[in-house]
């Protein structure tokens, strides 16, 4: 990054490096949000501070992509996870992101700081399957439980594989 | 409607005393106080709710997976349909979040037309939140008069757009049309009626004992709780957290509108009732200053910046129009996008509703993510809702505002 970027990046963005060193992989911006992209492994440490330290305690948003086959892409994980978080007090924002990998994707929750990213991250379950170690009720969300596949993935095509013609059917009778 | 237990709902059942008197209810998802297709699989002592578990999906219908097959203008009509009490917010705020992508700069007269339709959004949707709370709490006046005002809000729309329900009004760079004088009279019959329609919730809900009583200290919640829930919106105001992205985080018109940002702080359902029906009176404000101070010139972007569809005129009459037509249209052209990411969220009526978009160089966006109010605010449900009666559900659902299209998308 040039000299003229990094003097424009916030503070915070400094004191992350100082205090994670290594584990800052890439920091980036786009027109007004600045991201982070930290190691998978410092990333409760990361949101600890943040929230506690920081005073970005308020987790606006999290949420998954999948890049399988997004164009120019050549290294970094197969998904992302990002924690949108919000300073309301200086109103700043900082999009911390983390990267995971296939097969067997696994992250941190982050319940036990926000007690509201319980339904979030179900959601990225759900749609994903990346599964977030210490999330006290790790279920499918928006799809019913008999579902085998996570259909936000990008190899899952549009119009879905036929699985809702083997969805079980629940009579009067049987319920 | 034949109901399946799941085995985690009528789990932990150890013969312990206390657990002995403790039955499951199941509640929804076809239930008229639940309005949309909700469903709570409740443990209850007694009326006690002693747990409550939402179970949800039942309108999901894949939404963010259509984002990445649609093209940012085309995705306008699926951003209608997620919160459908007010289908203009949810364009503002999909194409506020394709704007800041692009990096495009809207011209004063289109955003203070978005202004506008966002915040007779809003009045919409706090009239039918208020409203329907107080049916369901068995005030079936102040319903009526709520949805009558409503029916001219939707006449706005209809004069607008042409349409009633799901507009589709906004655009890449613009609007599908510029706003003509008879938009501003039904807008005009819209402010003239709106006093008169406070006036008489006022009347009927704000001194009605049994309403002010089923409401008063029933689903409180915390200003911590609302921060570490990740709340938003009228239900983290009405819990002492000052935080309105329209004066903290300034998008579109609003630095030039003068208004307050209502909050209360006991964080109760009567509270956030009370927040919502101020912020009407404020909406009211906005819009009276955006119409008087409306600006002239263009309501889309310059054809020169290859973002918005000329009219149909300039494409017709004019070599830049045709081509400028030619390139959005034909299947194997369309708009380029830069390939990177950006979270851009507006104040809905719900609270913050942002769109976390990525883009990988085609006028199709690569994710679209929702961060959708009422989904985080479901999520709180269960928190609030601890140690009250089966019918504390009624009045908590419907303070919360929980739209189910929204909800699962």
């Amino acid at each position: 990054m040039s000299e003229e970027a990094a003097a424009t990046l916030p503070p915070v963005v400094g004191q992350l490096k100082d205090r994670f060193g290594p584990a800052v992989i890439r920091v980036s911006t786009f027109r007004d949000n600045v991201r982070v992209l930290v190691a998978a492994d410092r990333l409760i440490d990361m949101l600890s501070y943040l929230k506690a330290e920081a005073g970005f305690a308020f987790l606006a948003e999290l949420g998954g992509v999948d890049y399988l086959g997004y164009p120019g892409r050549s290294e970094g994980a197969r998904f992302e996870v990002h924690y949108v978080l919000l300073n309301q007090e200086t109103h700043e924002r900082l999009v911390v992101k983390v990267g995971v990998d296939d097969p067997d994707p696994i992250l941190p929750s982050v319940v036990s700081l926000w007690a509201g990213a319980d339904w979030m991250e179900r959601e990225v379950f759900d749609m994903y399957g990346i599964r977030f170690e210490g999330h006290p009720d790790l279920r499918r969300i928006l799809m019913p439980d008999e579902f085998t596949s996570f259909p936000l993935r990008k190899d899952y095509p549009l119009r879905g594989r036929g699985e809702r013609h083997n969805f079980p059917r629940i009579t009067r009778d049987e319920s | 409607m034949p109901v399946n237990l799941l085995e985690d709902d009528v789990q932990d059942q150890s013969p312990s005393d206390e657990k002995e008197f403790h039955w499951t209810l199941n509640f929804g998802p076809q239930h008229p106080a639940t309005h949309t297709t909700l469903r709570l699989v409740l443990e209850l002592d007694g009326e006690r709710i002693i747990k409550a578990t939402p179970h949800i999906g039942y309108l999901h219908s894949g939404f963010e997976k259509l984002g990445e097959h649609l093209t940012f203008n085309q995705y306008v009509t699926i951003a209608d349909r997620k919160n459908y009490i007010s289908p203009p917010m949810n364009e503002v705020a999909w194409h506020h979040a394709v704007e800041k992508l692009l990096g495009i700069e809207l011209t004063p007269r289109c955003k203070y037309i978005r202004v506008i339709i966002g915040e007779l959004a809003r009045i919409s949707d706090h009239l039918l939140c208020t409203g329907a709370a107080a049916l369901d709490l068995g005030a079936f006046t102040a319903f009526l008069f709520a949805f009558n005002t409503r029916e001219l809000i939707y006449d706005v729309y209809e004069q607008m757009s042409g349409y009633r329900f799901h507009p589709g009004y906004t655009r890449v760079g613009g609007l599908l049309y510029d706003f003509d004088e008879k938009v501003l009279q039904r807008i005009d019959r819209v402010l003239q009626h709106m006093p008169k329609v406070l006036k008489d919730m006022e009347k009927l809900l704000f001194r009605n004992k049994i309403f002010v009583d089923r409401m008063r200290g029933v689903g409180t919640l915390t200003r911590e709780m609302a921060i570490n829930l990740c709340c938003t919106g009228p239900i983290a105001r009405a819990s002492g957290v000052t935080y309105d992205l329209r004066k903290d985080e300034p998008y579109l018109a609003y630095p030039d509108f003068t208004f307050q940002v209502p909050y209360a702080t006991e964080g109760d359902c009567y509270a956030r009732f009370q927040v919502r029906m101020e912020e009407i009176v404020q909406s009211v404000e906005i819009i009276k200053q955006a119409v008087k101070n409306l600006p002239g010139g263009p309501v889309n972007v310059p054809i020169a910046e290859k973002y918005p569809l000329p009219d149909k005129a300039t494409a017709y009459n004019s070599m830049e129009g045709l081509i400028q037509h030619f390139e959005l249209i034909m299947p194997n052209r369309g708009l380029d996008s830069p390939k990177d990411e950006v979270y851009a969220a507006v104040e809905s009526p719900n609270g913050e509703l942002g769109y976390y978009l990525v883009a990988d160089g085609s006028q199709v966006a690569w994710r679209v993510r929702t961060r959708p109010p009422s989904f985080i605010h479901f999520g709180v449900f269960p928190h609030i809702i601890k140690d009250h009666l089966i019918a504390d559900i009624v009045a908590v659902l419907g303070s919360l505002n929980i739209i189910a299209a929204e909800l699962d998308r």
